[in-house]
């Protein structure tokens, strides 16, 4: 009962979160990331919807932005960001490090 | 090949540094080696299943089911070392004074193995199904198996190599000063994963980070070099932490260090009298 309550209080507060936060798309096609750069406001939470296009797993990582999380092929992801200062935030395909490059541009 | 080796040696590489310390902190057990052998195959099936489920995990509890996953694993492994620890605090001193005799092991029936047991093979799971997925893109890319498994081979004996590095170093630790040393170490790894886990669960948006950046030490020693991961694994350094993290750390190692103290009356102190009489905790 308590386990179901307190799953019921986390999926609300995530449901809740999604709605009130901007949404920015990132898609990983080719073990590329496009665009290679997102520009997001500062000092505001944000949402970062990243789309897998292709067959092969990836992992979005970035240890300016403490983030780590795996996309499966063909699969999509949401990660939270912010409030971030202005500032340059690189990130990277953590199974693709030579070609899966991008960074977040807080501004 | 080089490329896969150097992913699957930096996943070996994070979990044969904590499997090193626990097998350093369960020195001279008898039965310690089944029980760490049976944590690194327990580790390596979770992980292949936890592959495996990868999608349906991430989809689960709105999209932040993967961050929840990560979160309860590593609180677990936190809990599991807290026992662990607490426990030997109070009995290490016996378990130093039994080993005083060269090459006596101890035998004692009841101590929580298996919590370590379930520490060893959350470590393997976790770092392992990273692995897992990655060389099942590379399969699916097109590489040769040639490639796949000489970068599993390189990965997984450079990354045990450098593990049982460690735990040889910590074996040359004075008997009087070990078991407290390793307890020491087993603190602050279990602070380190709460910490971890605290990121995960800022991630899903389920705790607030409370300030993203505390301090940002990357200039020092950034997340992203060897050492850095090194001592990110071990004792949970971060470069940037965010102030979630920070009180995870703090009242994670605070809990411990007191129930060490409560418990242990202090573990470190060389012993006064003969225990033998203590050989049936
Ligand atoms: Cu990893």
């Amino acid at each position: 009962m308590l386990r179901r309550t307190l799953f019921a209080v986390v999926a609300m507060s995530a449901l809740a979160a999604q709605a009130a936060v901007p949404e920015f798309h990132l898609v990983v096609q080719d073990h590329k990331f496009q665009p290679t750069e997102i520009q997001v406001p500062a000092g505001q939470k944000f949402k970062l919807i990243v789309e897998n296009k292709d067959a092969s797993p990836e992992e979005f990582e970035s240890a300016e932005l403490n983030r780590e999380k795996v996309v499966v092929g063909n699969g999509t992801i949401d990660i939270y960001l912010g409030p971030l200062e202005p500032g340059k935030y690189g990130f990277f395909g953590d199974f693709h490090q030579d070609t899966a490059q991008g960074a977040v541009i807080a501004k | 090949m080089l490329g896969s080796g150097l992913l699957v040696f930096r996943e070996v590489l994070e979990a044969a540094l904590i499997v090193s310390i626990v097998a350093a902190a369960t020195r001279g057990v008898v039965g310690r080696g089944r029980w760490i052998g049976a944590g690194i195959g327990a580790g390596v099936l979770g992980a292949i299943i936890v592959a495996f489920f990868a999608g349906a995990i991430a989809q689960a509890v709105s999209g932040i089911g993967q961050e929840l996953f990560n979160a309860s694993v590593l609180l677990a492994a936190v809990l599991m070392i807290a026992w662990h620890a607490i426990w030997m605090a109070s009995h290490g001193r016996e378990l130093a004074t039994q080993m005083k005799s060269v090459g006596a092991q101890v035998t004692g029936g009841n101590r929580p193995l298996s919590a370590l047991l379930i520490v060893v093979a959350i470590a393997i799971l976790r770092e392992g199904s990273e692995v897992v997925l990655f060389l099942y893109g590379q399969s699916a890319g097109g590489s040769s198996a040639v490639d796949l498994i000489g970068g599993i081979c390189i990965g997984v004996i450079g990354g045990s190599a450098v593990g049982l590095a460690l735990y040889f170093g910590l074996l040359r630790i004075p008997m009087r000063y070990f078991f407290s040393a390793t307890n020491w170490l087993l603190l602050l790894l279990a602070a380190g994963l709460a910490s971890q886990a605290a990121s995960f669960l800022i991630q899903a948006d389920v705790l607030p980070a409370l300030g993203n950046r505390i301090w940002d030490s990357s200039f020092l020693l950034s997340d992203t070099s060897w050492i850095g991961k090194a001592l990110h694994t071990l004792i949970g350094y971060e470069a940037h932490p965010a102030g979630m993290q920070i009180l995870f750390y703090l009242v994670t190692a605070a809990l411990i260090a007191f129930g060490m103290r409560m418990l242990g009356g202090g573990g470190a102190k060389p012993p006064q009298r003969p225990v033998n009489a203590h050989l049936a905790h």
